[in-house]
């Protein structure tokens, strides 16, 4: 891989992971409200399956969104701006952390059902089709989903119907509280691919390089046969289900959460980029610096941003 | 001008719709090789093509999504529920995702998609078939909800609906595919949130959409041979719904009467009862009264399913009791 490019995938991943401590912060003081889900611990899946595909090519998640936005290339400022709930807002304010949507960049949004993009994600992939275009979609959700209907009816079509869809389970191990085993009666959740004869994969999420090789190829063959793919990424959340459950409560023990800490996603991809001396030592405090100004902007921008006028509640609830 | 049933006015809209924009297609369970469960789609898949006409599998929440995901990036999907009783099944997809995508990204989305289909009671199909679920789209913002109860209106809205930029919940109703009546030719267009006077009257409103329509034209003609002039009014769309033409036949005549298939509670007789105390409640000489189905889910034995039906009888002996006869 280009140097370029794995530079710019680590420094993707320290702008979500300051970005998100940033947010953290802000919720802290008020200034952000409702459901916050934090991805970090996460960062390595959305940025590297986002790596591994074209511009023009479509992702779309769950709640926990904030990851998955920044990486398709939206700016910062709208999107902290919508945790703020302010008119500049990516979504105008609207929609708040859960919803984020970016159309021109493919970002597709920011989901609350659990499961409930996963049709959306199909219906994508159906359109593709239709119109012959040469795209393909990512779709990511929770390992708490598989369990849901319209994650099977997804992929059920999608096999019979041949779309370019790329389901990617984000498997953090806990559906909010419940950890997998006492939800699931498989540990290996991409063995429900074989239920639809689909092709599948499971990846180390914490490494970012083995995600972008295993979405990478998945996309290839949804490009060239219209194949589908099911991939389960192995990773962790480093915090709470959301901004009002502690990191460590009643379901996972301290010990469990730090273990789990040492196989940080953004310390293992710094650590090969230096020993390859594609980062020196003097790159990564550059690239620091320069995140903590981006992120430092966006919080700055979302201050002082004004709150959208009450004119704007009847807005777009219906196109022209 | 021509005779249509029900069924060929709604065929008819959608292949002329489908032969005018490459992006509309129709999607749903038999509506292909079996020319659909009620033969709304007959001939439409040999005429387009299975890219265009899609049978799709027993999975009324996979292929909802499929039609808002496609809408979300510039297609026009026609979902055919094979009645409006699966869609509770879709309903995740279409209250979460179909009715709030515009509103809650901020407008960075039109969803133009219809899901139509047959709602409401046909004969002795007991409780599972035979629910009338329009208050239950009524509610939700975001969406547009069309009950026609004509072959001609049926083509008309069904063309605005595949054409109208929002979700469109389009709703048929089973008996009412035999019904026939002159239906316009090519380009007959009738808009969203215009109601229409199906009966001219000067004594009292009754309020009717879908096949109630019938009833309160066969309740008309039964009270203009005791002399009582029925106004009957269809507003054709529910949501959003023609306020002025209710308010206008209610001026004139000071009394309404409203006639729902739905169940009584929260239905959407009360939300249009609401809107005419709000807006002509100086000019009502009596209560507003609704005739709706029992309060019960919908029994099969045909003696059963007639008592809980509204009829005929049922609005003429309301349209007494607002005129104090």
């Amino acid at each position: 891989m280009q140097k370029k490019k794995l530079v710019e995938m680590y420094r993707m991943m320290l702008l979500i992971r300051r970005f998100e401590e940033r947010a953290a912060q802000m919720y802290g003081m008020q200034k952000i409200t409702g459901f916050c889900h934090l991805y970090i611990g996460q960062e390595a899946v959305g940025v590297g399956a986002i790596a591994a595909l074209r511009p023009d090519d479509y992702f779309i998640s769950a709640y926990r969104d904030h990851g998955h936005i920044l990486a398709k290339g939206t700016d910062p400022k709208p999107v902290m701006a919508e945790l703020f709930g302010k008119a500049t807002g990516i979504s105008k304010g609207k929609g708040g952390s859960m919803h984020l949507f970016d159309v021109e960049k493919g970002y597709m949004g920011g989901h609350g059902i659990v499961a409930g993009q996963i049709p959306l994600a199909t219906g994508m992939g159906f359109a593709i089709k239709y119109k012959k275009e040469d795209k393909v979609v990512v779709c990511s959700f929770g390992e708490g989903a598989v369990h849901q209907g319209s994650f099977h009816e997804s992929l059920n079509l999608a096999k019979l119907w041949k779309l370019p869809v790329i389901y990617l389970i984000e498997n953090n191990r806990y559906g909010m509280g419940t950890p997998l085993e006492r939800a699931s009666a498989i540990w290996d959740l991409s063995q429900k691919a074989e239920s639809y004869d689909m092709a599948r994969a499971t990846v180390d999420g914490m490494d970012v390089l083995k995600v972008y090789d295993v979405v990478a190829e998945a996309a290839d063959r949804a490009r060239k046969n219209g194949e589908p793919t099911l991939i389960e990424a192995r990773t962790y959340r480093f915090r709470g289900h959301s901004m009002s459950d502690p990191v460590h409560s009643h379901y996972r023990t301290k010990e469990e959460v730090e273990e789990q800490k040492k196989k940080d996603p953004l310390i293992i991809i710094k650590d090969k980029l230096l020993k390859d001396k594609v980062l020196t030592p003097a790159t990564v405090k550059e690239l620091e610096a320069e995140i903590k100004k981006i992120v430092l902007e966006s919080a700055d921008f979302a201050e002082n941003s004004p709150v959208p006028p009450l004119e704007a509640v009847y807005e777009d609830v219906y196109a022209p | 001008m021509p005779v249509l049933t029900f069924r060929e006015a709604l065929n008819q809209a959608m292949a002329e719709e489908m032969e005018r924009d490459p992006n509309v297609y129709l999607m749903g369970e038999e509506v292909g090789y079996y020319n659909g469960a009620y033969k709304v789609s007959q001939g439409l898949m040999e005429r387009f093509g299975p890219e265009r006409v899609i049978d799709t599998p027993i999975a009324e929440l996979g292929f909802a999504g499929v039609g808002v995901g496609s809408a979300m990036v510039g297609l026009r999907p026609i979902i055919e529920m094979m009645t409006f009783n699966f869609s509770i099944l879709a309903l995740d997809q279409i209250f979460n995702n179909a009715a709030k995508l515009r509103y809650m990204s901020g407008g960075q989305f039109q969803i133009p998609i219809v899901f139509r289909g047959p709602g409401g009671a046909a004969h002795g199909l007991g409780a599972q078939h035979s629910q009338c679920l329009d208050p239950w789209f009524c509610n939700v913002p975001g969406l547009k909800v069309v009950a026609p109860s004509v072959p001609a209106d049926g083509k008309g809205l069904l063309k605005s609906a595949i054409r109208d930029n929002n979700p469109v919940i389009f709703i048929e109703s089973e008996v009412a595919y035999g019904f026939k009546g002159e239906v316009p030719e090519g380009e007959f267009l009738v808009p969203l949130g215009v109601g229409e006077v199906k009966r001219e009257g000067k004594d009292v409103t009754i309020v009717a959409w879908s096949k109630m329509i019938h009833v309160a034209l066969d309740a008309a003609n039964a009270l203009a041979e005791e002399g009582i002039q029925a106004e009957v009014i269809d507003p054709r769309t529910l949501r959003p719904l023609d306020e002025q033409i209710l308010i206008t036949s209610v001026e004139k005549t000071n009394r309404c009467v409203i006639v729902e298939e739905g169940w009584p509670y929260a239905g959407v007789g009360a939300e249009i009862a609401h809107r005419i105390n709000m807006h002509a409640f100086d000019h009502l000489d009596a209560p507003v009264l609704r005739i709706s189905s029992k309060d019960v889910p919908m029994p099969y034995a045909l003696n059963l399913e007639k008592d809980v039906m509204p009829n005929a009888q049922k609005v003429v002996a309301a349209v007494k009791k607002v005129l104090y006869i």
